[in-house]
């Protein structure tokens, strides 16, 4: 029975994006896709997500994974256009089907037509929302100047790239815009702009994504889906690199930072008030016995409250590691509340505090973006030198230091073969508690080339790997 | 359950009747919970309607609410059940002659000495319930082991009694606000809901239904409004019942078409921390 194979690829898949799908909720999948008549796609989509799918951050895993298994399949989407009588009958009736609901003139006519006014066609279409002529669109200027050919081995954003470059969809909102204006019996008012503004751009998003669909959907049917999925295959939220994240990666990393810092800050709260027990507390015992005629019966215990750590961050924000030093002091400011007092620093190869920039501000991507437009880091070239750094950071802030501060250094210790100051992260740690270094490049690359990590990290408390969300996570648990 | 729904369609007419505007997951997702005999776990921002689902599907059914709300510190004698002590000391001492200490242990250890919680109240009710576990993830995560009997079995163990059974699967809605992972175990014996927020033609209905004598033109805006507010970079987004108190009040004020001035005299409403509303005001304003 295909629709079994279909299934069990489409769940090993999952597994090897990295969603915990347990042989229980496989069996539950298969239960629900029972109750769904199968024809209704989108009914099918949300049973397998509500069996599959245990936490919102795999949602767009699920998504694109269910995309290219179970998308739309026939021969209208293989590339090679060989004219065969298989596919020119499955054309007509597409076309059939599609006059026969009413969204007409599109299809098969398209052809004649010259790229500009298909584009004019598709502004018209984003213009007044009509869901079909676009959707008909997507299809017919994929089929034009995607160039697709089969067996190419090229990934989809080649050729959405391709398509979209044809199409002029960068100028797009603008001319929607200034033809919004003309049309407009009365000038608007900026509020109305705006609010025109988010829909154009809303209705190009969906455009793009109707296009990126249906390039997939050749994409499957040429390749087959099982290599389609491994080509798309993109680490979950958690696992994406900080040094080599994308923008989109970025932005949904940021996304998945919030909740993360709440659920630690939490997490961490309850962890001080549900700490174990300490000592017999003689005075209180009692003082309780009184209630019992003297007898002791209720001992009571002394409750450890462990110090809150000073904490002072020294971070590394040259362009490679920029990303992980912003994650980082993120991460720390938005979990002040489980430090007595917060110092940030950053440098390059000149060192500046800016621990006054996260000060009275709600807002800490506002502080970060300060950080990096603001901070006075560049001494000589711009380039790490991390030797000069720390030797500055200790002259100017090293009495600042006692028994009850961490220090966090952040950075991959890239040195640009300049002269290391090991010395100083020496005192710090005899004037420190603990120092620890986070180095967001995989260990494997430690120590090669221009990397020192291993002089400083022989006077620390330990060296840490932290090259994605979860390593950052499982660190600042243990730090607190 | 007395009826069982026979397609996601009739779940989603069902749920309008009753004033809950459900997307087609949300319909889908009540249906097989329906037809599989398994608890929903609902996850989403705060305001986005968690709660509301569960209340509107009792409304719908016909069923009586029972609801569980979760607290850090809840334990079994305040979810599950406990013995009347007081009850069981005067049934002692009532006849202190003649009983002999086997007889009064089986009598002190019966239904009549057994105080229901919610959660044992669900499984042994006769008439049709709907659970409703709210904010489960408030408990502590070794008291989730607490719900595991009941969400798998449909059965409650009590050492001195035996086991209880269902008389009737109900349907278990459990929410959560998402502020730490619930455990795998409690996750793989749920359906997984998210609802987000809705999209914007969704909130403009739901703001039609909800609020009474607004008009289309009103609620167009409102909706368009919000879902620009949302696309901003904010502490907190608006949420769903934000929007609805922002309709209200502007009913109440007797606007009927925002312009931008009163858009920024009412931002209060809709969001909550001084720097987005700054943000927002900003954004939205006139002198752009």
């Amino acid at each position: 029975m295909p629709v079994l194979d279909l299934m069990s690829g489409f769940i090993v898949e999952l597994r090897n994006a990295g969603l915990p799908v347990s042989l229980t909720e496989n069996l539950d999948a298969m239960e629900a896709v029972k109750e769904i008549p199968l024809e209704d796609r989108d009914a099918f989509k949300y049973a397998l997500a509500a069996t599959l799918v245990k936490s919102q951050n795999h949602w767009r895993a699920f998504e694109t994974i269910f995309e290219v298994y179970f998308s739309l399949r026939g021969p209208e989407y293989s590339i090679a256009q060989d004219g065969s009588e298989d596919s020119e009958m499955w054309r007509e009736q597409q076309d059939l089907q599609m006059q026969g609901e009413g969204k007409g003139q599109s299809g098969g006519s398209m052809d004649g037509l010259t790229p500009e006014e298909i584009a004019q066609m598709l502004m018209n279409a984003l213009m007044n929302g009509d869901q079909a002529m676009m959707k008909a669109l997507a299809k017919q200027s994929v089929q034009r100047f995607a160039g697709m050919e089969p067996g190419r081995p090229v990934g989809g954003t080649y050729y959405l790239y391709r398509t979209l470059r044809n199409l002029d969809l960068d100028n797009m909102l603008d001319r929607l815009m200034d033809a919004n204006k003309q049309q407009a019996a009365e000038e608007l008012t900026n509020l109305e702009q705006r609010l025109e503004k988010d829909e154009f751009e809303s209705r190009i998003e969906q455009f793009k994504q109707e296009v990126e669909a249906e390039i997939r959907r050749r994409l499957v049917a040429d390749r087959g889906a099982e290599a389609m999925a491994k080509t798309l295959r993109k680490p979950l939220p958690e696992d994406v690199e900080f040094m080599h994240a994308s923008r989109d990666e970025m932005q949904s990393l940021k996304k998945a930072l919030q909740p993360l810092t709440r659920k630690l800050a939490a997490r961490l709260a309850r962890k001080r008030r549900h700490g174990r027990k300490g000592p017999l507390d003689f005075r209180n015992t009692v003082r309780h016995s009184l209630s019992y005629g003297g007898v002791p019966a209720d001992p009571k215990f002394k409750y450890p409250r462990p110090a809150k750590p000073e904490l002072m961050v020294v971070a590394d924000i040259s362009g490679s590691v920029a990303a992980f030093a912003r994650f980082t002091l993120m991460l720390v400011y938005a979990i002040q509340g489980q430090f007595s007092k917060v110092r940030s620093f950053v440098f390059i190869d000149g060192i500046d505090e800016v621990t006054s920039y996260f000060k009275n501000t709600e807002d800490i991507s506002d502080a970060i973006h300060r950080v990096n437009t603001e901070a006075d880091v560049v001494w000589v070239d711009g380039h790490s030198d991390y030797g000069h750094a720390f030797e500055v950071f200790w002259e100017r802030y090293g009495k600042d230091i006692n028994s009850k501060t961490t220090i966090l250094l952040l950075g991959d210790a890239r040195n640009n073969y300049h002269a290391t100051s090991s010395w100083v992260v020496k005192e710090m740690q005899k004037r420190g508690r603990h120092v620890y270094w986070l180095n967001p490049e995989p260990k494997s690359y430690w120590n090669t080339g221009d990397s020192v990590v291993g002089e400083y990290g022989s006077f620390t408390d330990g060296v840490y790997e932290c090259r994605n969300l979860r390593q950052l996570e499982g660190f600042v648990e243990k730090l607190v | 359950m007395s009826k069982s729904f026979e397609s996601v369609q009739e779940v989603r007419d069902g749920l309008k009747k009753v004033n809950y505007l459900a997307d087609s997951g949300i319909a889908g997702v009540v249906y097989l919970a329906q037809r599989l005999g398994k608890p929903i776990l609902v996850e989403g921002p705060a305001g986005t309607g968690k709660t509301q689902l569960a209340k509107s599907v009792a409304e719908m059914l016909g069923a009586r609410l029972i609801r569980l709300q979760c607290y850090e510190g809840l334990d079994e004698s305040k979810a599950l059940y406990e013995w009347n002590y007081k009850k069981q000391l005067l049934r002692i001492q009532a006849d202190k002659s003649s009983d002999s200490w086997s007889e009064v242990h089986d009598d002190i250890f019966s239904d009549e000495f057994l105080l229901t919680r919610p959660l044992l109240e669900a499984i042994s009710s006769t008439d049709p319930v709907v659970l409703l576990i709210d904010e489960v993830d408030r408990v502590e995560i070794e008291t989730e082991a607490l719900l595991l009997e009941i969400l798998s079995e449909y059965q409650v163990s009590i050492p001195e009694l035996g086991t209880i059974t269902a008389k009737q699967i109900p349907m278990v809605f459990l929410t959560s606000n998402n502020t730490r992972e619930l455990s795998e175990a409690l996750k793989r014996r749920c359906l997984f809901l998210h609802i987000d927020y809705p999209d914007m033609d969704r909130e403009k209905e739901i703001v039609l239904t909800k609020v009474e004598g607004i008009t289309e033109n009103l609620a167009d805006q409102i909706a368009r409004i919000v879902r620009s507010i949302r696309q901003l970079d904010l502490k907190k987004a608006p949420s769903v019942s934000e929007t609805l108190d922002w309709a209200r009040t502007l009913i109440l004020l007797g606007i009927d078409h925002i312009d931008a001035q009163e858009a920024k005299d009412t931002l209060h409403i809709l969001l909550k921390y001084q720097t987005d509303i700054a943000k927002a005001a900003k954004e939205l304003s006139v002198d752009k």
